[in-house]
């Protein structure tokens, strides 16, 4: 590559919010502290996020709290305090709770293993290849971003048929190019987990791809050029420069890909209806159950406390994982 | 889950599919956060004084609007809208509108829109939803309306009349009955050389055998899913057990009838004639294909067959597998919520609609239902309805639960469940009706503590 390509490149590197965060972190914004002003007027900008937050995110979280200490239906008159035993229900063995919940635990953790290291490899890989440039690249950007328009409805109902084990079209194919067992997609471990994590790649790795995309183009290509003169290979310059370059999209792409990841609803509920048995059953498909169909609400308030106080430690311990490294 | 999930049941029209889509896709999004928003509670207003639905028959007072909530998201809705214009034309002072939510998402939300002022004045409630909603006070007794409209227990099949009452206080009054049904492939049939729908245990089974030995690979599918459990209800009673002591405190899902109708069901599955692994929806669809020559599906599947313009099915009363008739069914039922309680005009008028529909009930039946009232189903009109009357044959011994609160939540995570583990050979029959009893037994016994016995 020359100069006349880098002249071509519709994006200066320097250009975009985000941009130089990276390179120019310490030269510019890591240098100083606080513009001088400061007073109400910040807490005043704020203001209408932290009214919104406040009244939808931070009380009901307080009052799921609350909820979670007592025996709870919104319509019984009588909702007696129990303090701490839904959670303690939770862990004690033979209740009606500890066993479901371990189990929806469970399966909420392994569906996050298997979906979360595709989900941050697969659309990285894509990304790195649609930033080629190539005839038809913006064809195939739409192509990959495409399955994440449809609702979860659409996905799950779609692939719930398509990997059906008697009458989908994945095993008839696999039939006729001479693979005639059933395999039991939507029924059977350990095959429900591909049935699970597969649809749940196909339909959200677009939306990590861009931002991936976006990661990559912020990359200085001087970087790239600088890397190549020292005689850097492909893998090298993508090691070297690529990835330092997205760390920290890919702290961000980790995080919100575990979050969403453990808060899968849609696919288990649609395709395998959390069977067999409970086994694919998520920690929120346990929740909504038990709290909005079975009105027993102290009980779901307390199993999402949990849920939400192992996801808020799990993003921590990923942010502390990938900070550590920036301060050499 | 609600009972006639008619719309799950096959390919969905594409305005089902787009519409369930928006839903359920903002529901994944907002899933992300944890915060429950249940609004506070200020109790509930149950009782009320006599006479609070009027005198007489009719409404002669002001303009009112009640609002009309049910789950008729299938084949059936437009049959039940057509009523309901019907009724909005023939009545000038008396406006009602109907809103049509998946059975899913009606039960949770029915109680919370009551609560808030903003949910139904009248509804359509599953009759084994009936306790539950009394015990929580989102509907309100209406002895006071049948007295009135003169429904009396003579013209109902009695099951249905009297699992309408909880504590002595009657809180539905039944529309329709809609059992299981016994449906096949005529053409199968034919070829195989059965002339006549098989009634009993022997005769079915060697349907099968037949069939399967006349290239028919799989003719019986056994789910693992919906309807599966079902037919086990249908069965456990066909061998003389009942899934449910008869006050409702203790369940027997484990005992030997429950044990020898599960074990029936997986031998099927054994025996070659379902294949393994049939997952949910995919004996119906197989059906339609022609693939599946005996199922046991809802009634209201009727007209789901009939647009399949290929098939030439049949009906039957289920088959007597164990030793005495047995099927399960449920029953559509009116109730009035505590809303409607806050407005007198609203009480009143609301017994003027159900009477309507109640009289009128000869269209709903066409929708796929049996009339519950015995003077509907004796008109000629009901009696042109072939597999209506097939399926009616069944309602001397249809098998409802017991009318305790909170027992239509007990189904789902024990015996729907141990079902679906012992078709996907995840348990053995007794193993696995003997986890979902005991865990039955803790939920009865917490529902009972909670709801006050």
């Amino acid at each position: 590559m020359t100069s006349t390509d880098l002249g071509g490149r519709a994006a200066p590197p320097a250009a975009g919010p985000g941009a130089g965060q990276v390179r120019r972190g310490r030269g510019r914004l890591g240098g100083g502290g606080a513009p001088g002003g400061g007073g109400i007027v910040p807490y005043l900008f704020l203001a209408p996020y932290l009214l919104l937050f406040g009244l939808f995110v931070l009380a009901p979280s307080v009052y799921v709290i609350w909820i979670s200490l007592h025996d709870w239906d919104f319509l019984l008159p009588g909702k007696p305090f129990v303090g701490l035993q839904n959670y303690l229900n939770l862990f004690k063995s033979g209740t009606v709770t500890s066993e479901p919940f371990l189990q929806a635990m469970t399966a909420t953790g392994k569906f996050v293993l298997y979906s979360v290291p595709l989900l941050v490899a697969v659309p990285l890989a894509v990304a790195v290849m649609l930033n080629q440039k190539f005839p038809g690249r913006n064809f195939f950007r739409a192509a990959f971003f495409a399955p994440y328009v449809l609702g979860v409805a659409v996905v799950g109902i779609l692939w719930r048929f398509l990997l059906d084990p008697n009458i989908g079209l994945v095993n008839h194919m696999l039939d006729r190019i001479g693979i005639h067992t059933d395999v039991p997609w939507t029924t059977q471990t350990p095959w429900v987990w591909a049935a699970l994590v597969g649809p749940t790649v196909w339909w959200t790795l677009g939306f990590n791809a861009v931002i991936y995309l976006a990661g990559l183009q912020d990359i200085p290509r001087e970087l790239y050029e600088a890397a190549k003169v020292d005689g850097a290979s492909r893998w090298q310059q993508f090691r070297n420069v690529t990835l330092p370059g997205l760390r920290p999209v890919l702290v961000f792409v980790i995080t919100i890909t575990i979050l969403a990841s453990a808060n899968v609803f849609g696919q288990p509920y649609l395709i395998t209806q959390g069977r067999p048995g409970r086994e694919t059953r998520s920690a929120i498909m346990l929740i909504g159950q038990e709290g909005l169909r079975e009105f027993r609400m102290g009980n779901a308030a307390a199993m999402s406390f949990l849920l939400t106080m192992a996801l808020m430690l799990i993003s921590v311990a990923t942010f502390l994982l990938f900070r550590e490294r920036k301060e050499r | 889950m609600g009972k006639d999930r008619n719309t799950n049941q096959g390919p969905l029209s594409r305005r089902q599919f787009l519409g369930i889509g928006a839903g359920a896709g903002a529901g994944m999004l907002l899933a992300a956060c944890g915060g429950s928003s249940t609004p506070p509670s200020a109790g509930g207003g149950g009782g009320g004084g006599g006479g609070q639905f009027g005198e007489g028959k009719d409404y002669t007072g002001p303009n009112v609007s009640l609002a009309f909530w049910n789950g008729f998201t299938g084949g059936d809705g437009p049959f039940m809208r057509k009523l309901v214009d019907q009724f909005n034309s023939e009545h000038q002072n008396i406006k009602v509108s109907m809103n049509v939510l998946r059975w899913e998402d009606f039960y949770p939300k029915v109680p919370t829109a009551v609560q808030s002022g903003n949910g139904p004045d009248i509804a359509i409630m599953h009759i084994d939803q009936l306790a539950t909603n009394a015990a929580r006070r989102v509907i309100i007794p209406v002895d006071e309306v049948a007295t009135v409209l003169a429904l009396q227990q003579d013209d109902f099949a009695p099951a249905v009349w009297q699992a309408g009452v909880y504590k002595e206080q009657r809180y539905g009054l039944p529309l329709d009955i809609h059992p299981l049904l016994f449906y096949y492939n005529q053409k199968d049939m034919q070829a195989a050389g059965i002339t006549e729908a098989p009634k009993d245990r022997a005769t079915f089974e060697a349907a099968a055998k037949e069939l399967k030995g006349k290239g028919v690979d799989n003719p019986f599918w056994v789910t693992s899913t919906w309807p599966a459990h079902l037919m086990w209800w249908s069965l456990i009673h066909q061998f003389g057990g009942t899934p449910y002591s008869e006050d409702g405190s203790q369940a027997q899902f484990n005992s030997d009838a429950g044990v020898e109708a599960l074990t029936w069901q997986v031998n099927n599955i054994q025996q070659g004639y379902s294949p393994k692994n049939v997952a949910n929806d995919a004996q119906a669809v197989a059906f339609r294909q022609g693939k599946n020559t005996l199922t046991w599906d809802g009634i209201w599947m009727m007209n789901e067959w009939a647009k399949v313009k290929s098939l030439d099915w049949g009906a039957a009363p289920l088959p007597q597998i164990g030793d005495q008739p047995a099927v399960w069914a449920s029953s559509h039922n009116f109730v009035v919520t505590s809303q409607a309680q806050k407005e007198p005009n609203k009480l009143q008028a609301s017994k003027v609609f159900i009477s309507y529909i109640s009289d009128h009930s000869i269209d709903w039946a066409k929708a796929g239902q049996i009339a519950a009232r015995a003077s509907v189903r004796e008109s000629p009109e009901f009696q042109a309805l072939e597999v209506q009357n097939i399926a009616a044959q069944q309602l001397d011994y249809v098998k409802f639960p017991p009318a305790v609160p909170g027992i239509g939540e007990i189904t789902a995570p024990t015996f729907e469940l141990a079902v679906n583990e012992a078709v996907l050979g995840k348990k053995s029959a007794k193993a696995a009706l003997d986890d979902a009893t005991s865990k039955a037994n803790q939920l009865l016994a917490a529902n009972k503590k909670k709801y006050g016995g």
